[in-house]
């Protein structure tokens, strides 16, 4: 209606109109309701909360107190936490590497494009749903019940957590593959697994990779609290010092996982950008 | 030879893509397959490997029933028919010589094929093809590094390590330029001569098809309305074959290309 | 073709991915030695290991059938969890807004920005397991903690993507807010905050998913929630009721996460 070309120059062409508003009265009304339930539920939630509020105005005060318990931190006890570290990562990057091994059938099974039969995509689909929804820790409290204390049933933990983790983004890399390479070696009268092997798996090969280390990269922060149930790891040391209130030495034990998570980061970061 | 009888493909209940299809290629020809979009033509190259399942006819090569195979025996007598596609259908991250070695994959055993150590009669066979097209400098380059016309090339190098009875083509050149689009057409040509071996081509360029082939066979909604030399294929015979498209267009599409 | 052949290599071996042999060999001798090596050295007591199947088919028979006697419990522990969650994800956006302006590098004056990745760097690299026991033995017993620790486990996350995104904003807006004259707050709410809104709806919706299933663990350590009725059952050896209890997370896992996958799909 109003093209360039029957424009009215600017002196006669002032309409007159002095309102505007971004959205209609309509528009206004559901978005004002969305904030007033949002708003509700929030309410609610603490309103409803078993909290007892006089602890929490209080809490600055707490944490400064626990705060300065802590400092200075104190590395007497360095040689067991360093020990204990060194057994943390070996857990991060043992049970990352077998979790790989086990998940790559399990991706295989579980996408769409390469599964063999539906029954073996919903057992597949079933793994790997059931790994990711129960979290490491719980995983943990299974298997030390079923294990004793110790690193065998963080080792575990891990692997049963990281496996649903690999194998959804596997199957999803697998999913997501140009089909005409398999179409060409189909034609060329390549078995199943030949296809695979020359079609499918150079295709996923990046994404393989850069999930295993981000995967080896969130069990490295996984496994520092495995200890905490009795898993195995720096969390043994950690819950040792907080049992006996020696915040000094909680603090040198939070800071050498400060220093290991940084570390891994930039391990895995470092690893991922010479892959791809 | 190949000879194809009877040949239908129905998808569901509608109007079949292929309606009872007759024919017969034999010898060193380079045949074109032409005809508008819709017409059934790459549906017809592809019920002849069985990557589509034809709903009924005989397709036979060299004496071998193909509609009857089961998985195993497919596999097996899909060996002696090379592809060549429209993308290339190359493993990108694969190097060149992996890409042409894929289409051994039918042949060596699975070690070989894991470990890349490729037997040595294949290997020298590869290096001959790809000095034969040009490309054996690039043996390895990974096949995403190579332009469109030598990525078309490897395809064509991978199809003949099968050491085919007959080679098909799906469009080879429509993802080309007009320039190596004839370099790529040329090159299946001398091969059909050198290699006594009978070219299928499905293309959309007429001018190019009567430029390079033996025999032109013209589809038209799933039926093969004109089947001859290309020095017969008139203009008339061109609006029946694109019925619905000005013939006019195409040839002259074709001639400034 | 010519007959002869003599002249072409029959040999061929795919270039090496490593292309430096020395350091090729020196990482597969290192992974061999490190894998050997921490195989013989974990303190493992394998007594124990095999005993684990026996105790694992007295657990498993013991878990079977789920016990929803005490559903009252669980039914409270889950809504405690529920509550935990919502405060964290409202207390988490409103926090990681400002941080991640802070944080990001194309807003930020050099100083402000290190400051802003190194709190970010910080709230992530603990686990929100440690991140709880820390707050109970400083707040007490309960659900605050277990709030507080979400906040500091969602700041984590969302302040770190937020401020990855508004890293990647077309700043062409930006400088047309500039060069209007427009004020520094002024420019943001124009320029940057309609760029970076989706995302950050995006983002508030996963972290109110994903704190619902990080507060069914911070009760493990006492922080509140369903963990902790996770722990007693586990602790009880009640494993019908703790079988119940991990079916009753993993399905409002599911249900969250698909009504999550579903918003945001709606709104992007």
């Amino acid at each position: 209606m109003n093209t360039l070309s029957q424009t009215q120059p600017l002196s006669e062409a002032l309409s007159g109109r002095d309102d505007w508003s971004r959205f209609t009265p309509k528009q206004r009304l559901i978005r004002y309701a969305g904030f007033v339930s949002a708003a509700a539920v929030v309410a609610w939630a603490l309103g409803s909360i078993d909290v007892i509020w006089a602890w929490v105005w209080d809490s600055p005060a707490q944490m400064a107190d626990l705060f300065g318990r802590m400092i200075p931190p104190d590395p007497s006890n360095l040689p067991s936490i360093l020990e204990a570290i060194w057994q943390t990562v070996n857990i991060a990057t043992l049970a990352t590497m077998i979790a790989v091994v086990v998940s790559l059938p399990v991706a295989y099974i579980a996408a769409q494009n390469t599964t063999p039969n539906r029954a073996c995509l919903w057992l597949g689909r079933f793994i790997l749903v059931s790994s990711r929804s129960v979290n490491t820790i719980i995983w943990a409290l299974l298997f030390v019940a079923i294990f004793g204390p110790g690193i065998v049933a963080g080792i575990v933990a891990i692997m049963f957590r990281s496996i649903g983790f690999l194998g959804k983004l596997l199957g999803e890399a697998i999913e997501e593959i140009d089909r005409r390479p398999v179409e060409a070696l189909e034609a060329c009268g390549a078995s199943r697994f030949k296809i695979v092997l020359y079609a499918i798996v150079p295709q996923v090969m990046p994404a393989f990779f850069a999930v295993s280390i981000l995967r080896w990269d969130i069990n490295l922060r996984e496994s520092t609290v495995l200890g905490l149930v009795g898993a195995g790891g720096i969390g043994m040391i950690l819950q040792g010092a907080i049992d006996t209130f020696n915040w000094p030495e909680v603090a040198t034990v939070l800071l050498t996982i400060l220093a290991l998570v940084i570390f891994g980061e930039m391990v895995s970061s470092f690893l991922r950008r010479k892959i791809l | 030879m190949l000879k194809i009888t009877n040949l239908t493909k129905r998808y569901g209940t509608g109007d079949p893509v292929l309606k009872e299809l007759n024919l017969t290629v034999e010898g060193e020809q380079l045949t074109s397959v032409i005809g508008s979009s819709g017409a059934g033509k790459s549906t017809l190259l592809r019920c002849i490997n069985r990557l589509v399942e034809p709903t009924s006819g005989s397709v036979v090569l060299n004496g071998t029933e193909f509609t009857n195979l089961s998985r195993r025996e497919l596999r097996t007598a899909r060996r002696r028919i090379g592809m060549v596609f429209q993308s290339f259908n190359l493993i990108d991250r694969l190097t060149v010589m992996e890409n042409v070695q894929a289409g051994r994959l039918g042949y060596i055993s699975t070690w070989a094929a894991l470990t890349r150590r490729y037997p040595k009669d294949d290997i020298r066979r590869a290096f001959e093809l790809m000095e034969r097209v040009g490309i054996a400098h690039y043996a390895d380059k990974r096949a995403d590094e190579l332009s469109g016309g030598e990525r078309q090339r490897v395809g064509v190098v991978r199809a003949l390590m099968q050491r085919p009875e007959i080679l098909l083509a799906d469009e080879p050149t429509a993802s080309l330029d007009p320039k190596t689009s004839e370099q790529i057409m040329s090159l299946l040509r001398d091969l059909a001569n050198e290699l006594n071996l009978p070219v299928i081509i499905n293309i959309h360029n007429v001018t190019e098809a009567k430029e390079f082939s033996d025999r032109i066979v013209g589809m038209r909604y799933g039926r093969i309305i004109f089947d001859d030399k290309p020095a017969a294929l008139t203009r008339a015979e061109m609006d029946q074959i694109y019925a619905g498209v000005p013939a006019q267009d195409r040839a002259e599409a074709g001639a400034a290309a | 073709m010519s007959a002869t052949s003599d002249t072409r290599p029959d040999s061929w071996r795919k270039p090496a991915f490593i292309a430096n042999p020395v350091l090729r060999y020196a990482l597969y001798l290192g992974a061999l030695v490190y894998i050997v090596f921490t195989l013989a050295t974990l303190p493992i007591d394998w007594d124990r290991v095999s005993d684990g199947l026996s105790r694992a088919q007295r657990i498993f028979s013991g878990a079977f059938p789920p016990s929803f006697d005490r559903a009252g419990l669980l039914f409270d522990g889950f809504m405690e969890s529920l509550k935990i969650a919502i405060i964290a994800t409202v207390g988490g956006i409103i926090l990681s807004v400002p941080l991640a302006f802070m944080a990001a590098g194309n807003i930020a004056p050099k100083p402000i920005y290190l400051l802003g990745r190194a709190i970010i760097i910080i709230a992530r690299s603990f686990h929100p397991v440690i991140v709880a026991i820390i707050f109970v033995k400083a707040v007490g017993f309960g659900p605050f903690a277990g709030a507080l620790t979400l906040v500091v486990y969602s700041v984590g996350f969302v302040a770190k993507l937020l401020a990855e995104r508004i890293e990647e904003i077309d700043f062409g807006q930006v400088e047309a807010m500039r060069s209007a004259g427009a004020g520094f707050l002024t420019t943001q709410v124009y320029a940057v905050l309609p760029q970076v809104m989706p995302r950050l709806v995006g983002l508030g919706i996963y972290q109110l998913d994903s704190n619902l299933r990080a507060s069914a663990v911070v009760g493990i350590v006492g922080a509140g929630g369903i963990g902790a009725t996770l722990a007693n059952a586990f602790g009880r050896y009640d494993y019908d009721f703790a079988l119940a209890i991990t079916m009753v997370i993993v399905g409002v896992i599911l249900v969250s996460e698909a009504v999550s996958g579903v918003i945001r799909k709606r709104i992007t």
